[in-house]
């Protein structure tokens, strides 16, 4: 088999797989340095014991999340060494750069938080979970960086056969790379939300500690209801940059092949690639889609007919995927809505079909996460850097296939074994009750 | 010059990388031979317990420092040591979740596999990073046509025996470690490892010494500038005084021991100067400081970053370092308002 598609699967087996455990780690941490600071400041026990209770599903979380982050900053030499060859001089410095700021911030404060109960003030402790929670934010800020470099990259010449710096201040500060970064954290904080809504849900429909979990429903309602929609409004402004800065992406996530001005947005519609065409498209918005594109009515979109076929990404898929999460994130706001206007009104505890309705969204928003990160992965091809390097350019030369058909079987047993573990150990600890204020058990 | 202090900085970051992590692999190779019961046990991983993650963030700096300022030699390294980098990548994750899962769940099986989880893959990556070090030392088989070397062409006499010395240090480092981290008959079994293992260390340091004379070149600076003889004469002398100080303070003996493997790496690092990685075919295929590293304005820019940061960072690992410096005590582990493994 092919070593570049091989070298794909690998890169996004593991990248996915990362991303099942990171998106909750950047909600959650905030939602439980939250926690804390509610007991620190009202005394009162019931945020204590909420805080140890989802800090302990917070830590099984982020062990997989932390050693599976490894991996891909080693792949990119292991399986992608001309890309390395290539790109480093711009995209190793994010990445050095977001384990020198973020990452020994974050386990070494989470290292306080976890066993520095009675080693430090209340108050010290407290803030350990919010340098936790900033470190993990901010990783994803200097990855997010160099991944929006590789979507759009800017502030380099191309000079002794690669890509080199002229301006950093270019690439972390452009639009692409901000927009990304707070799409993506905000999307981590719905995640976290409903994960802290659903587990609450599942408590009080079993009356258990029903004070302690109103409360924790409550926080997450608030958080939830901002995140969902800042998420929906960052996701539209990023999606106009993708316009502006990767037409062949912004073609295939609505399926367009026909370039037009006032282009429409058809609510329903299925792609034939085969045939460049779109089987079925109905229930189409006039002039919506140049609207939502450029935020102007008679804007051109360009249709990917106007694109040579070896530069178009995969249609199906991206459309597939943008749509599904477009749709998903409508859902959560409505859903947080709700959840908001049942707290505000104080009738949480009555609707027990929506609390039903809340646990089984617990895995919606992690499905938004990982089809967010396939239209931008497999839109941007068949570039590995946007306009610059291919992606079948990329891939390592000393490395054959059977050394990757092995590595990938190796990460897909490990990953497939270790995830089944954590996921079987997030319910056992979701499902237990807290533990009263000075028992700490379960060791 | 700043190629030259890129090159500092990348052996200063894998140094401390081994010289942190090092003691966490000594004491997850250790811990099922010192500790008797589980609670030992407990004791034991408790030691690392709230620095083993922070320990391992600097090889993920290591290893960015390295794509971001000799991005061609780390684009060659990671793929021409791709099968011991899976390996090493594999024993990470599964040596980091086993502390994480080992007493999540009440049962005697489920713990007895995650201690054989720890042991084994702190052992892999211990001996993994010597073997890969030493085939650094020697050179790879590299070309203009690419690479010619395989997993088996790494497991040489040299990069065997770097493995052998780099297990050993980790041993030795681990046990002087739990010597005065760990408490009662834990600490006094761990005391005894660490006699037990010096004279075995001092025996396989001198035939690396001696044996890295025919098998490298990196003694050629050395001759050159004899200078730098100093450094791996505090490494020796780092590791006598290690035994000295046995008898009076374990502590100390466990600096010497960081200051032992700290000079290691910098002797092999100043003998490659200013080679990362040679090629055992034909120096003028060599990566060099020069010829692999990022544009000045790169490597200035990383600088920066680095002289602000890295004090920053140092400052409070060691303040996180001395919260946790007391001994674990059996009675810390059944508190159970304060969180263990």
């Amino acid at each position: 088999m092919d070593t570049v598609l091989l070298a794909r699967w690998q890169f996004a087996m593991t990248a996915l797989f990362h991303f099942i455990f990171v998106p909750l780690t950047l909600g959650l941490s905030f939602l439980v340095a939250i926690m804390e600071t509610a007991y620190v400041k009202t005394g009162d026990e019931d945020y204590l014991r909420m805080t140890k209770f989802f800090g302990k599903l917070f830590l099984i979380n982020f062990a997989l999340g932390l050693v599976t982050g490894i991996t891909l900053e080693f792949e990119f030499g292991m399986n992608w060494a001309r890309y390395s060859k290539f790109v480093g001089d711009i995209f190793g410095s994010p990445l050095a750069i977001e384990a020198t700021l973020a990452f020994f911030l974050e386990s070494t404060f989470l290292g306080v938080w976890i066993f520095g109960w009675k080693k430090v003030s209340k108050k010290v402790h407290a803030l350990s979970a919010w340098l936790v929670a900033f470190g993990t934010n901010i990783s994803a800020l200097w990855i997010l960086i160099a991944n929006a470099w590789m979507q759009h990259p800017v502030g380099y010449v191309i000079r002794h056969g690669r890509a080199e710096f002229v301006n950093f201040w270019a690439a972390v500060l452009q639009p692409y790379a901000i927009l990304k970064f707070l799409h993506t954290i905000h999307a981590g904080f719905v995640v976290g939300s409903f994960f802290v809504m659903g587990i609450s849900a599942y408590h009080l429909l079993k009356n258990h500690d029903v004070r302690l979990f109103k409360k924790a429903f409550k926080i997450g309602a608030y958080f939830g209801l901002y995140a969902a929609i800042v998420v929906f409004i960052i996701g539209d402004l990023h999606a106009s940059e993708v316009a502006r800065t990767q037409p062949t992406k912004l073609a295939a996530m609505e399926s367009v092949w026909e370039t037009e001005k006032g282009a429409p947005m058809y609510l329903f519609l299925i792609p034939d690639e085969a045939h460049e065409r779109n089987v079925v498209q109905i229930l189409g918005i006039p002039k919506m889609l140049s609207i939502l594109a450029y935020h102007n009515p008679n804007s051109t979109i360009k249709g990917l007919k106007s694109f040579p076929k070896k530069d178009r990404p995969p249609v199906t898929i991206t459309f597939v995927s943008f749509r599904t999460m477009v749709g998903l994130g409508t859902l959560f706001i409505l859903l947080a809505l709700y959840a908001f206007y049942l707290v505000k009104t104080d009738k949480v505890f009555e609707k027990k079909g929506f609390l039903k309705l809340m646990v089984y969204a617990i895995p919606l928003p992690y499905l938004a996460c990982e089809l967010g990160w396939i239209v931008a992965e497999v839109g941007r091809q068949p570039w590995i850097v946007y306009g610059l390097l291919r992606t079948s350019q990329a891939t390592s030369t000393a490395v054959n296939s059977a050394q990757i058909i092995m590595t990938l079987i190796g990460f897909i047993f490990l990953y497939g074994v270790l995830g089944i573990i954590d996921i079987y150990l997030l319910f056992k600890y979701a499902r237990k009750l807290p533990e009263s204020a000075t028992t700490e058990g379960g060791y | 010059m700043l190629n030259t202090i890129w090159f500092a900085l990348w052996g200063l970051l894998w140094a401390v990388y081994f010289m942190l992590d090092g003691y966490d692999f000594g004491v997850g190779i250790l811990h099922p031979f010192i500790a008797k019961d589980d609670l030992e046990r407990r004791m034991v991983i408790n030691t690392i317990g709230p620095v083993w993650d922070g320990n391992e963030v600097w090889l993920i700096t290591a290893g960015g420092a390295t794509f971001a300022a000799f991005p061609t030699t780390y684009a060659y390294m990671f793929s021409y040591l791709y099968t011991p980098l899976f390996l090493i990548l594999a024993s990470l994750i599964l040596r980091g979740v086993s502390f994480e899962f080992r007493g999540k769940i009440e049962s005697e099986g489920w713990k007895k596999f995650w201690d054989f989880v720890i042991f084994l893959f702190s052992l892999i990556p211990a001996v993994l990073f010597g073997v890969a070090f030493g085939n650094i030392f020697e050179g790879l088989p590299f070309d203009a046509s690419g690479y010619h070397g395989t997993l088996f062409s790494l497991l040489n006499p040299y990069g065997l025996l770097t493995g052998v010395f780099f297990l050993l240090m980790f041993l030795e480092h681990g046990a002087l470690w739990l010597s005065f981290k760990a408490s009662n008959s834990v600490a006094e079994r761990a005391q005894a490892t660490a006699k037990k293992i010096w004279p075995i260390l001092l025996i396989v340091a001198v035939i690396f010494l001696i044996y890295t004379k025919f098998a490298t070149n990196l003694y050629n600076n050395y001759f050159n500038h004899p200078i730098w003889f100093i450094v791996p004469l505090i490494a020796v002398l780092s590791l006598l005084l290690m035994r000295v100080f046995m008898n009076t303070s374990f502590v100390k003996a466990f600096f010497a021991s960081c200051v032992m493997i700290v000079t290691v790496v910098f002797t092999g690092v100043i003998g490659l100067y200013p080679n990362l990685i040679p090629s055992s075919i034909d120096p003028s295929y060599n990566l060099t400081i020069f010829n692999s590293s990022s544009s000045q304005y790169t490597l200035k820019v990383m600088l920066i970053v680095a002289v602000i940061f890295v004090p920053i960072v140092i400052a409070y690992q060691i303040w996180a370092n001395l919260l946790f410096k007391e001994a674990i005590k059996k009675e810390d582990l059944e508190d159970k308002e304060v969180e263990t493994y």
